[in-house]
């Protein structure tokens, strides 16, 4: 019963402050620094203004800190907009979509290990708390299974708003979640056959002791030859995943679902005030929820470069935070790779699209199993 | 009509991968992102003006077309007649005029009109001009004002006091009445 209650609580602690402390925290906050990077690609300042209103209180100056408060802004605003209804619409599916853009992107986050592990005193016994919620052994398949789900949302949405151009965003973001979702699942091979493992927690305790997969060197073992052979599919593996990754959380150079040129707004064009915001936290989450997928498999996890860790402490308090903030800065570099590769490059056309996913990526894919498999089998 | 037959480009095989091109355009993007970023640290925005605290106003030209305003003459006279053509010409039908008479005692009671009541919605203005082009008198003329903000309808609504007020006094131009004609 003390196990069982020790767990419980750690569990729910794990589940509160990483889905909706960190994630919807991190949600709000790449939402303001998308603004602020896209201002200054595009040789602007950004939303630099909203901070503390302290002339209100009777003070001389605002006090703007950079404009962080912007999301709280953002927030109010959609929760006081007009919650509006159409007449037309499919009212239960459409009440429905929202949430079920955003629960799939969340519950994905259940099985990213965002630390080692911490050992604390309870009840006079010492106890491991591995900083993860589920410590599933099919880890990718757990995320791959419930992040397709978040396609529903997106049909659901369009399909119920019963007007064309949501219809015409659904269809697309369908067909697209359909065809890169196959070369999605096909790109993480190389790196489980490489592995030998699907548990995302030993994947990231391997990593950080023998090296990242992109940069396969500890200072423990030293230079090993085999393992700077398996980087070149893994490498492949990397900017695979990477750009089906793009297209699956509907980013740009991907978002046809949500064309602002030709479908006004896309699968969201019906919705307003806090229905659209789930949509957008949805998008958003699902993102962060990517990255850190791609953090895990192939920048280390949570773990130091060129195997630190093997000669830091196991299992300390400080340890352990040391890697969650390690995990979150990796994750918050790639958040920003991706605000930095979507104000670079254009939308492509449908049919490019198409023509990228069946013919490229999924061949590309296919092959570098293949070849994955070829080294392996040279290497042993 | 003549056809034109253009080639399509022959795409050289690392310009067909696409990857090349992608990472040029980010090192321009991210070139972009760090010059502006370090202005931006530096206070010193190359393109951006913060707008309450810097303005742009003396950079204004002098065709700029603010609020239309009213103007009184050298001689503190309103040079409105109250014609009511701008009234007339008025594209969004800001202007109201109600026209009237010149108090008895004013030298000028038998001659002219000035008007009782003249009021400009500027949320209805689109700051054309008309009426300032067809006014005879050059009594209405477009200011530099262009923040004109208000918390209430009726407080966007400019009556002849704002409007004098916005427009001052302007000299030369036509004097009609006077003996320096």
């Amino acid at each position: 019963m003390d196990w069982l209650s020790f767990t419980l609580i750690t569990t729910l602690i794990k589940i509160v402050g990483l889905c909706f402390v960190a994630i919807l925290g991190l949600v709000s906050y790449t939402v303001y620094a998308e603004r602020r990077v896209s201002a200054i690609i595009q040789d602007r300042v950004g939303p630099n203004r909203v901070g503390l209103p302290l002339t209100l209180l009777g003070f001389k100056k605002d006090v703007s800190f950079l404009g962080l408060f912007q999301p709280l802004a953002d927030g109010i605003k959609f929760i006081l907009k007009e919650d509006f209804t159409p007449a037309h619409v499919k009212k239960f599916y459409f009440w429905l979509a929202p949430a079920l853009c955003l629960v799939p992107a969340l519950l994905t986050c259940a099985v990213l290990p965002f630390g080692s592990s911490i050992t604390i005193p309870w009840n006079g016994s010492e106890r491991t708390i591995p900083l993860v919620i589920a410590n599933l052994n099919v880890g990718p398949l757990f995320v791959f299974a419930i992040a397709s789900l978040g396609v529903y949302g997106i049909v659901l949405a369009g399909w119920s708003s019963n007007s064309k151009y949501p219809f015409f965003g659904s269809v697309r973001s369908t067909s697209q979640m359909i065809s890169y979702e196959i070369s999605l699942g096909l790109s993480l091979v190389p790196v489980l056959l490489v592995m030998g493992e699907l548990n995302l927690v030993t994947i990231s305790q391997q990593q950080s002791e023998h090296g990242w997969n992109l940069l396969p060197y500890s200072l423990r073992d030293g230079f090993d030859l085999n393992r700077w052979l398996l980087l070149i599919p893994l490498g492949l593996a990397f900017v695979t995943f990477v750009i089906a990754m793009f297209a699956e959380t509907n980013r740009l150079p991907f978002d046809l679902p949500e064309c602002e040129t030709e479908l006004v707004g896309g699968y969201h064009t019906e919705y307003s005030s806090m229905k659209f915001a789930l949509f957008f936290m949805g998008e958003y989450a699902a993102m962060i929820v990517g990255s850190g997928i791609t953090v895990t498999l192939f920048l280390g996890g949570w773990s130091l470069p060129l195997g630190l860790d093997n000669y830091l402490p196991k299992g300390t308090v400080w340890v352990g935070l040391l890697h969650t903030a390690v995990f979150f800065s990796k994750l918050i570099a790639f958040l920003i790779f991706f605000i930095w590769v979507r104000w670079t490059l254009p939308r492509f056309r449908y049919d490019q699209l198409m023509r990228l996913g069946w013919i490229w990526m999924f061949e590309i894919c296919l092959a570098n199993v293949l070849l994955t498999a070829g080294i392996l089998w040279y290497i042993s | 009509m003549a056809t034109k037959l253009l080639k399509r480009p022959k795409l050289t095989f690392g310009e067909k991968i696409y990857l090349p091109a992608i990472a040029k355009g980010l090192i321009i993007t991210l070139g972009h992102a760090v010059r502006t970023f370090l202005q931006i640290n530096a206070k010193k925005p190359k393109f951006t003006m913060e707008y309450p605290e810097e303005k742009w106003d003396a950079q204004l030209p002098d065709y700029y077309r603010g609020a239309p305003a009213l103007v009184t003459d050298e001689h503190g006279r309103e040079r409105c007649v109250s014609c009511q053509l701008c009234e007339f010409i008025c594209p969004p039908r800001a202007i109201t005029i109600t026209p009237g008479e010149l108090p008895k005692d004013d030298a000028f009671a038998k001659v002219e009109k000035a008007p009782r009541e003249f009021k400009i919605d500027m949320i209805r203005c689109i700051y054309c001009g008309m009426c300032e082009e067809v006014c005879p008198e050059q009594a209405i003329f477009l200011r530099k004002d262009y923040a004109i903000t208000g918390t209430s309808r009726a407080e966007m609504v400019h009556d002849k006091t704002r409007l004098y007020e916005i427009g001052g006094i302007r000299t030369g131009l036509v004097n009609k009445w006077n003996d320096l004609k």
